[in-house]
């Protein structure tokens, strides 16, 4: 048998396109998933604030995934657990996935399309090279968070965070709650990779203080965590001697960042961004690879789950409209990051595949104030997207109508931060 | 009195300002209703939803995620997660299924967040 969508990966993502692919009209979809259960991280996201977008309500991770998991099945959409997807081959016109588990053994799986929904890791103590010996007590925040909420296992009592991405400031949170003393979340840079929201209800709402442009130097500790030293570092990221503090503590919390999973992409050929780390996709998020399709945190790290499911119904259009011989590929622009922007997703836009209109999504590499983000076609202004402000964690959406796309035969789309025009 | 803030009713992070005395307050800053409303229950009576978990026997975790079905005063935020804290259950579970009702007197009851098979 021929499978028409094969998706690696049940987490958000994959639940998402696959039940967008077979409300296209894809016949044969199969989800592959490792974990012994569907929803991916969201399992142990047990914190509320998911879905506003989506469900118009704040859910739970595991609510949020459940939903999901619940339309797959009304779908009759099969799925296999345990699964490691070890090696996908692109052999034309078809694909070939290879694929362990305890249950079927070894298989390899034919396919039209192929959907990568592999989500993204963390960084780990060994990636950001603090100084010191190896001790028990150093966690990533993620690992802590699956220890805490999962297992039933409390990760430690008296706490030091370095980072100050979501999940970090969640756990700061969600270990007070626990009975644990979090003495400090140390961010080398001079505002916060959180969401503003989580530095208010995870932070201060429990007074645990946040420290910017400050670092882990050392850990101290031979067997268990003992103590962390915390320097502050000046604006080239440098430490500053003098400023040298340590911090008593059994546990550090690592929240530094995630990285798109993509050794099966990379093994396949697939071509990878060096921006994202993740592939190169269109609008309809199909990646250099013909009938290969790619959505959520394997394309760029997201920083809200309902991005996630927006970007894979795109993918799972896609896949569908690949398997009908539907999808067009014009290949009508490419898009440039210009001044102020870190990246741009999609890299390539097809204008006839899109529906009424695309949303760019887009990083910007600093705190920008009273500034705007704004499109252009070699030099025309096409689009303008204004917000109170601008930080580096949190996505930009930027909304075009495929309308003003038409107008043009074919070229490059410049997304730019400039300041906010006065007022005429 | 006036009082700033971030709205954390959704990712938008609106920064709010909060004037007025004793049940008589305007708050600017806000881009929707929600944020109206928080701004006032900040300066009155905060509220929050508290996410956690509870043991649960049978099934193939050891934890069920849980939390309050509506929001609970700030202040005792503390005093829910010992209750929950005390909670029990026997698999198999229904997301929505109240573990604990009328937490703590706050009339909010305590629900799961996942429904999880006897195994």
């Amino acid at each position: 048998m021929i499978y028409d969508v094969v998706i690696l990966g049940g987490g958000p993502a994959g639940l998402a396109a696959a039940i967008e692919a077979k409300k296209e009209g894809a016949e044969n979809v199969l989800i592959l998933e490792r974990d012994r259960e569907l929803g991916g991280i969201l399992n142990q996201c047990i914190h509320n604030g998911f879905g506003l977008h989506t469900f118009k309500e704040q859910l739970t991770g595991p609510e949020y995934a459940e939903r999901y998991i619940d339309m797959a099945a009304e779908l009759n959409i099969p799925y296999e657990l345990n699964t490691m997807v070890l090696d996908m081959q692109d052999n034309g016109d078809t694909k070939m996935i290879h694929a362990i588990s305890e249950e079927n053994g070894y298989q390899a799986l034919e396919t039209k399309a192929v959907i990568l929904t592999m989500g993204c890791r963390e960084r780990t103590a060994g990636a950001i090279g603090i100084p010191g010996f190896r001790p028990s007590g150093v966690f990533t925040a993620g690992t802590a968070q699956r220890f805490i909420n999962m297992e039933g296992y409390m990760a430690g009592k008296e706490v030091v965070i370095l980072g100050s991405g979501d999940i970090g400031l969640i756990m700061a949170r969600r270990m007070t709650l626990e009975g644990a003393h979090v003495k400090a979340v140390c961010e080398i840079m001079p505002y916060s990779n959180g969401l503003t929201r989580n530095i208010v209800q995870c932070l201060e709402d429990y007074d645990i203080p946040l420290k910017l442009s400050h670092t882990i130097t050392f850990i101290h500790g031979k067997d268990r965590v003992e103590a962390v030293t915390v320097m502050q570092v000046d604006d080239k990221l440098k430490p500053i001697p003098g400023t040298e503090e340590i911090i008593e503590c059994d546990t550090l919390l690592l929240s530094v960042g995630l990285i798109p999973e993509n050794e099966i992409s990379r093994g396949a050929g697939v071509e990878i961004d060096r921006r994202t780390n993740g592939p190169v996709v269109s609008e309809l998020r199909q990646t250099s690879i013909p009938g290969v399709f790619a959505s959520g945190n394997v394309v760029h790290v997201h920083d809200l789950v309902d991005f996630v499911s927006e970007e894979s119904v795109l993918a799972g259009k896609g896949a569908a409209r690949y398997v009908k011989g539907e999808l067009k590929n014009e290949d009508n622009f490419t898009t440039v990051n210009g001044d102020g922007i870190g990246y741009v997703v999609p890299q390539h836009v097809t204008v006839s595949n899109i529906d009424k209109d695309l949303t760019f999504y887009m990083r910007v590499r600093k705190v920008f104030e009273g500034s705007v983000v704004n499109a252009y076609i070699g030099d025309e202004k096409i689009a303008t997207k204004r917000a109170q402000k601008f930080v580096p964690a949190e996505m930009v959406n930027f909304k075009i109508k495929k309308s003003v796309l038409e107008k043009y035969p074919n070229g490059e789309i410049k997304f730019v931060v400039e300041p906010k025009e006065a007022k005429k | 009195m006036k009082k700033e803030m971030i709205c954390i009713s959704c990712p938008m992070g609106c920064h709010l300002t909060v004037e007025g005395e004793d049940g008589n307050y305007t708050v600017t800053g806000n881009t929707c209703k929600n944020g109206e409303i928080y701004g006032i229950q900040e300066m009155t009576n905060p509220q929050r939803v508290v996410p956690s978990t509870v043991v649960i026997k049978g099934a193939m975790l050891s934890r069920l995620p849980v939390k309050t079905a509506d929001t609970v005063p700030k202040g005792k935020i503390f005093d829910v997660m010992k209750a929950i804290d005390e909670v029990v259950v026997e698999a198999p579970v229904k997301m929505g299924d109240v573990v604990l009702a009328d937490v703590c007197g706050t009339g909010v009851d305590v629900v799961a967040t996942k429904s999880m098979a006897a195994c």
